[in-house]
């Protein structure tokens, strides 16, 4: 198989159409803190992609039905704005966005020490305001650095990557034509630290070895980003202090 | 909290972050043992104490504990009880037996209603975050005047000071009447000039409040307001 149609994703020099290696990540830039009515948020430009996410929590959960007695629920609101694509989006809620809250909140659970606050909620607004392919991914690193910066107590930072399959080969952090015409595509949600996955969705075939290489991929670059999300909170309160951090 | 500043000791860490071997050390507030190693799990400032380990939060959102002071503002009303937004996950609940006025059943609006503001105590914190306050007490009562402010919780100990020096100086400076609650908000009543410089004092607390320059800028602004 080769790609969609006559579609060609890979060069013949054996780089990708924008010109990246297959291991390659779209550049990255990260900002925590932008949001001043927030309790905390973040700003995650990733390729042409570019996530605001704000943080409001922990607070009393209403309705009280929604309340677990145990433990906090994250209210994840994904949600991409009418502009971020070239084809207008009808404003709110449609079945792909709620999909995507969903598992991003349930990620979200899996990092976020929810047994501190039962009764709770966190609520997270995930906003794209431009999207080039990858937006759960982003939308979760962003959601991550908010946390963060909002004081939430978090096992790790978790990182949203994504690699997946073109043209018969693998390559790491899909763009817009690849994740349209490729052949498969490998979100996940990974704690940096311990290497453990907090989300994976899959859509398309992969072999076994097809898979591991994704994940190796997925992993190098969540350690790279881990890197940036780092420093950008701590460039954040470094600010704030002076200059020593 | 504060300890931000002085010293170079000090390291800043990020949720997830190995802090150090879990072995002869116990692990405190915003921080969790993993394996061998204590995390972080909060942006912070690590300080060790005595043989724990532990993080103090930037940022953090307010944790009531019994016998806080508290500034609270009324959420909704029943026949004979009120609930108050205390600046916390979780609303306080003031029982008509714990506050200092007779009322009869179904007449609690008559007293405070939606939107006004209290000087509460906290009476109790059960397991399941249950807030009990209470408004029996020396000056705990219902704030009519005055202004009523929020800062971030990690900002108290540097609008307090030593001892409440800081605050001290404040209060005689502004010519104010000024509480500092537990839970971030602050309430300042006096003439409306010293009203204008506490709340300038405020706004360098929120957006200085974590630079080593804060004291300086702060004494500048009183130095500049007694010169006045």
């Amino acid at each position: 198989m080769g790609g969609y149609g006559d579609v060609k994703l890979l060069r013949e020099d054996g780089l990708r159409l924008d010109g990246r290696k297959v291991d390659e990540m779209r550049e990255v830039e990260i900002e925590a803190g932008i949001l001043p009515a927030a309790d905390g948020s973040a700003w995650v430009k990733h390729g042409l992609n570019v996530a605001v996410c704000a943080v409001y929590g922990p607070m009393e959960a209403h309705p009280r039905k929604i309340q677990r007695q145990d433990r906090a629920v994250i209210d994840v609101r994904y949600n991409m704005a009418p502009f971020s694509t070239s084809d207008r989006i009808r404003p709110g809620f449609n079945r792909r966005s709620r999909e995507i809250s969903k598992v991003t909140a349930e990620a979200l659970e899996s990092v976020v020490l929810v047994e501190r606050y039962p009764r709770s909620k966190i609520r997270v607004e995930i906003e794209i305001l431009a999207a080039e392919a990858g937006t759960r991914c982003v939308g979760i690193t962003a959601a991550a650095v908010a946390l963060a910066d909002a004081g939430i107590p978090m096992r790790d930072l978790i990182v949203g990557v994504a690699s997946g399959k073109i043209e018969d080969t693998v390559v790491l952090d899909l763009d817009k034509a690849e994740d349209n015409y490729g052949q498969a595509d490998l979100p996940m949600g990974i704690l940096p630290t311990t290497g453990e996955i907090a989300f994976l969705q899959m859509d398309g075939d992969l072999s076994v070895e097809e898979y591991n290489t994704c994940m190796d991929y997925n992993l190098k670059a969540a350690r790279e980003i881990h890197v940036l999300m780092v420093d950008a909170l701590k460039r954040r309160y470094a600010e704030k202090n002076g200059g020593e951090a | 909290m504060s300890g931000a500043k002085e010293g170079a000791e000090l390291r800043l860490v990020t949720p997830g972050e190995a802090i150090g071997a879990s072995t002869g050390v116990r692990a405190g507030t915003g921080t969790l043992i993993m394996g061998d190693n204590i995390i972080a799990t909060r942006v912070g400032w690590i300080r060790e104490n005595n043989g724990v380990t532990s993080v103090d939060p930037i940022h953090a959102a307010y944790m009531p504990r019994s016998g806080d002071l508290v500034i609270g503002v009324v959420e909704s009303v029943r026949n004979n009880l009120w609930f108050a937004d205390v600046n916390g996950p979780f609303n306080g609940l003031l029982p008509m037996s714990l506050a200092p006025w007779k009322v009869e059943f179904g007449a609690a609006r008559q007293q405070m209603d939606i939107g006004d503001v209290m000087l509460a105590r906290v009476q109790e914190v059960d397991e399941a975050h249950n807030i009990v306050l209470t408004m029996k007490g020396v000056g705990l009562r219902r704030l009519k005047e005055g202004i009523m402010s929020e800062i971030s919780m990690n900002h108290i100990s540097r609008l307090r000071g030593d001892g409440d020096s800081t605050l001290r100086t404040l209060k005689e400076v502004s010519d104010c009447r000024v509480i500092v609650a537990e839970n971030g908000r602050v309430w300042v009543d006096g003439d409306a000039d010293g009203i204008t410089f506490m709340r300038a004092v405020l706004d360098l607390v929120r957006n200085e409040g974590h630079k080593a320059t804060f004291n300086a800028s702060l004494e500048a602004l009183i130095d500049n307001r007694r010169n006045a």
